[in-house]
């Protein structure tokens, strides 16, 4: 930031725009060459970058990027509001692209989304989505309904259908009529549920949350069982791992709950006796 | 695929959907709508590709809606199987089709008559006594080719839907719990309870 500011701070205090002669005074302090210098970026940790690209693209489809794909996501509602747990590996085909993907994105105080699917796609349009939330509470002097930002969401990617976007996401708040939770899909796909899972590790994850899962669990049984069943799915799911973030929503908004890895997390359960079969 | 059904009887039509949503191999949800009302005698059902359904019939139901409000009389059901029909043409030309196959059912006030309207998403409609979309069709149009008359009453209605369903429970491979029926007639629509559950 200090460097951004030095860099512009000679131009901008002695610029005057008015007349032409001293345009070319307002240009002091910038420098061609480190402006239009190539871009960086970083590249796959792999013996060839390029092989690997082919590997995971294809030249002949439609749509040619389709990477980043693994995800375990859940979400549902209880006698407690709603709990959000996910895990945070960003895959591209068998290469780990990250172990510390945040694949909650916070909207705004009320609204969570989740990410699955393209990452890129999922954050650019809850960004928006957030945007559009915040102009509807300017406008009308209330909070969106999690129904009507969901619906948004959902008709902002229907636009794009058959274009390439891919994401599953699920959309959670607490509105005037109390806790809410949708899936939304770049299908077009939008629907009301009180348990949901989405990504390649969701039928793992559903497995466990459907078995243990009681409307009237309480508040820490209830992170303990989103928990679990993200982690179960990490472990049988190859492109879902790293850690996991779990999230509880109530009336005063969301809260974050903490952040597992689930190596740790492992140990800790292998230490655990599994209890009896109820 | 999704199954819809739709039978006409004296005075009624009575229609089915299967309340599942499915994403590849995993059941998503029981209790989905897969209908929309279009006005106070029309009901439409879709079935078909994901996000396509909810959005060709919201689209349609809302236009119909405008319509009622606009002259201060609905539409038939046939006028609306009509505008529905052209609206599907015209996206079946278009760079991106909607892929939705939909029953319309309604009752014409006018005639007294009721009317079941079956579209399929090449766009071609045709005005039939009962009508089955998905792979339930394959099963239950012979079943009501045998059963189904004309005059048939609302009770005998829903004991002839409730034998397609039972049809599809025995002999699909896909078990199809949760059909949610619903009666159009001079009265309006609603909901009603399958007995064979």
């Amino acid at each position: 930031m200090d460097t951004l500011v030095s860099k512009y701070a000679n131009a901008a205090s002695a610029a005057s725009f008015d007349t032409a002669d001293n345009l070319g005074e307002n240009l002091a302090g910038w420098d061609a060459a480190n402006e239009f210098a190539l871009p960086a970026f970083d590249i796959p940790m792999v013996s060839n970058p390029v092989d690997f690209l082919r590997a995971h693209t294809d030249a002949s489809a439609e749509n040619r990027i389709r990477i980043q794909h693994g995800t375990t996501t859940l979400s549902f509602k209880f006698q407690g509001g709603i709990i959000v747990a996910v895990d945070s590996r960003a895959s591209g085909g068998s290469y780990i692209a990250s172990q510390t993907v945040k694949k909650v994105i916070e909207i705004n105080p009320y609204l969570l989304g989740t990410m699955a699917g393209g990452a890129a796609d999922c954050q650019y349009w809850e960004r928006e989505l957030g945007r559009r939330c915040r102009l509807y509470e300017l406008r009308n002097k209330e909070r969106i309904s999690v129904a009507a930002a969901s619906k948004i969401l959902s008709n902002m990617v229907y636009d794009y259908k058959g274009m390439g976007l891919s994401m599953g996401t699920m959309i959670t708040g607490w509105d005037k009529t109390g806790p809410q939770l949708f899936y939304v899909d770049s299908d077009g796909t939008r629907m009301r549920g009180e348990r949901f899972s989405v990504g390649s590790g969701s039928t793992f994850a559903y497995g466990v949350l459907d078995t243990g899962y009681d409307y009237n669990l309480s508040v820490p049984d209830a992170i303990e069982l989103g928990r679990r069943a993200i982690y179960h799915a990490t472990h049988r799911d190859a492109y879902s791992g790293g850690s996991i973030n779990v999230f509880h929503v109530k009336e005063s908004g969301w809260e974050f709950i903490g952040n597992y890895d689930v190596g740790q997390l492992h140990w800790d359960y292998q230490a655990q006796p599994k209890g009896p079969i109820s | 695929m999704d199954t819809l059904f739709g039978i006409t009887g004296k005075d009624f039509v009575i229609t089915a959907y299967d309340s599942k949503a499915v994403a590849s191999i995993t059941l998503m949800k029981i209790g989905e709508d897969k209908s929309r009302e279009l006005n106070s005698h029309a009901l439409m059902l879709f079935s078909g590709e994901p996000g396509d359904g909810v959005h060709f019939s919201e689209y349609v139901e809302r236009n119909i809606k405008l319509y009622g409000i606009r002259n201060g009389i609905e539409l038939s059901p046939r006028a609306v199987a009509s505008f529905a029909r052209r609206e599907l043409a015209d996206s079946l030309r278009s760079r991106k089709p909607y892929s939705v196959n939909l029953l319309i059912a309604g009752f014409d006030v006018k005639t007294n008559k009721p009317a079941l309207y079956w579209l399929d998403h090449l766009a071609s409609l045709a005005d039939v006594p009962f009508a089955a979309h998905g792979y339930g069709a394959y099963y239950c149009l012979s079943l009501l080719d045998r059963y189904h008359r004309e005059d048939i009453t609302e009770e005998e209605g829903i004991k002839l839907l409730d034998k397609c369903i039972k049809e599809l429970r025995s002999r699909m491979i896909l078990n199809m719990p949760d059909f949610v029926a619903k009666i159009v007639n001079k009265d309006g629509i609603r909901l009603v309870q399958l007995g064979g559950n």
